[in-house]
């Protein structure tokens, strides 16, 4: 059995446990319901709320330099603290925020396999009383921003028209085909439903196992191989608000070691609403007809 | 404390499959509904009993998933 690309990302839950309380080591939850961490949580670990701590909340964007470096301070995390990121979901959130790690450059960032749900399969320890961080005695100072990782509008309609990219639309398959315009239960945001033109549809979850944890690396490889990724194009994920594709982003990256693999945040909630954009409805065409 | 008696179940609401996990901390309940594929969360709830719990947000998920309209495609 192939092993991942890059290992040294993932964390197990065991290791979290015998690993929380080192000075060096900062664990943080990110969950989609910003109020799971409430219930309980991993002992030691602070919460980033993904709506209001890991974008910019006035300016669709992700978080500023500025604000990732304060966040970074007030959470008592060093250029050297390992960072140990997880959350429900599957690490949804915790994908995205590993995501904006990289952008800004931080080393040693790893999540948790398995995420919040395998902590609670196993029926282990939460503590319930939240977690403030001591801050950082020396102000975090960021790289500059590396958007070689970040495709954005104008990257993605130029590899739409070109051809010459893979993309790879990880929403549910009613969203991709046009039946859905957002998941089921959750606001529309769009004004029209489907997909990129030549987009391949993989839905995020299809890289989990039932207990949370990410496939083995030949399951990945057979996953996305058949949708046609490989080294020779580069890869962009996107999904609705770039969360998922984030998750993408970070298993094809880290797991199978695609060098040339972008997350499109502004996603369908960008495509969807542009003016004359081209769109796509139904289910993908099989790769013949690619 | 530990947390005890975690499980999950798959069902069905309004042709729309629903994922309902719930788990024990001390003496309170808490269930949790998500929507499976894109894996978004609909409902949190906290009660006495797993039942309860569960109902709560299974009653969430209901209301939630009576807003989505689906499009001809």
């Amino acid at each position: 059995m192939a092993s991942y690309a890059h290992p040294e990302v993932l964390v197990t839950t065991d290791w979290v446990a015998q690993h929380a309380a080192d000075p060096n080591v900062r664990v943080v939850e990110i969950d989609v319901d910003t109020k799971s961490y409430d219930e309980g949580h991993v002992p030691g670990a602070i919460a980033w709320a993904w709506n209001t701590q890991l974008c910019d909340t006035v300016v669709r964007d992700i978080l500023p330099k500025g604000q990732f470096e304060t966040l970074m301070t007030q959470s008592g995390v060093n250029p050297d603290t390992t960072l140990v990121l997880y959350g429900d979901n599957n690490n949804w959130f915790a994908a995205w925020a590993f995501w904006q790690a990289k952008i800004y450059g931080h080393k040693d960032v790893r999540i948790m396999d398995g995420g919040r749900k395998k902590w609670l399969a196993e029926g282990r320890e939460l503590e319930t009383a939240p977690r403030t961080a001591t801050p950082s005695a020396k102000a975090y100072r960021a790289s500059e921003p590396d958007y070689s990782i970040r495709a954005l509008l104008p990257q993605v309609q130029q590899a739409q028209r070109a051809g010459n990219a893979v993309l790879i639309d990880v929403r549910s398959p009613q969203e991709f085909t046009g039946e859905i315009l957002a998941p089921p239960g959750l606001p529309e945001t769009c004004q029209r439903g489907g997909h990129i033109p030549s987009a391949r549809n993989v839905p995020w979850g299809k890289a989990c196992n039932e207990d949370g944890t990410f496939k083995s690396a030949d399951d990945l490889r057979n996953l996305y191989g058949a949708e046609g990724v490989s080294q020779a194009k580069p890869v962009i994920a996107y999904c609705r608000i770039g969360e998922r594709s984030s998750h993408t982003w970070f298993v094809l990256k880290y797991l199978l070691g695609v060098d040339n693999v972008v997350n499109y945040d502004g996603s369908w909630t960008e495509w969807g609403n542009l003016v004359g954009a081209p769109v796509e409805k139904g289910a993908a065409k099989t790769a013949g007809q690619a | 404390m530990n947390v005890e008696n975690y499980a999950e179940r798959r069902i069905e609401i309004d042709g729309w499959p629903v994922n309902v996990s719930s788990y024990q901390l001390g003496t309170k309940w808490h269930a949790k509904a998500d929507n499976v594929s894109p894996g978004a969360n609909l409902a949190r709830a906290e009660a006495d009993s797993r039942e309860s719990a569960e109902q709560q947000v299974i009653d969430r998920a209901r209301q939630l998933l009576a807003r989505t309209k689906r499009h001809e495609v």
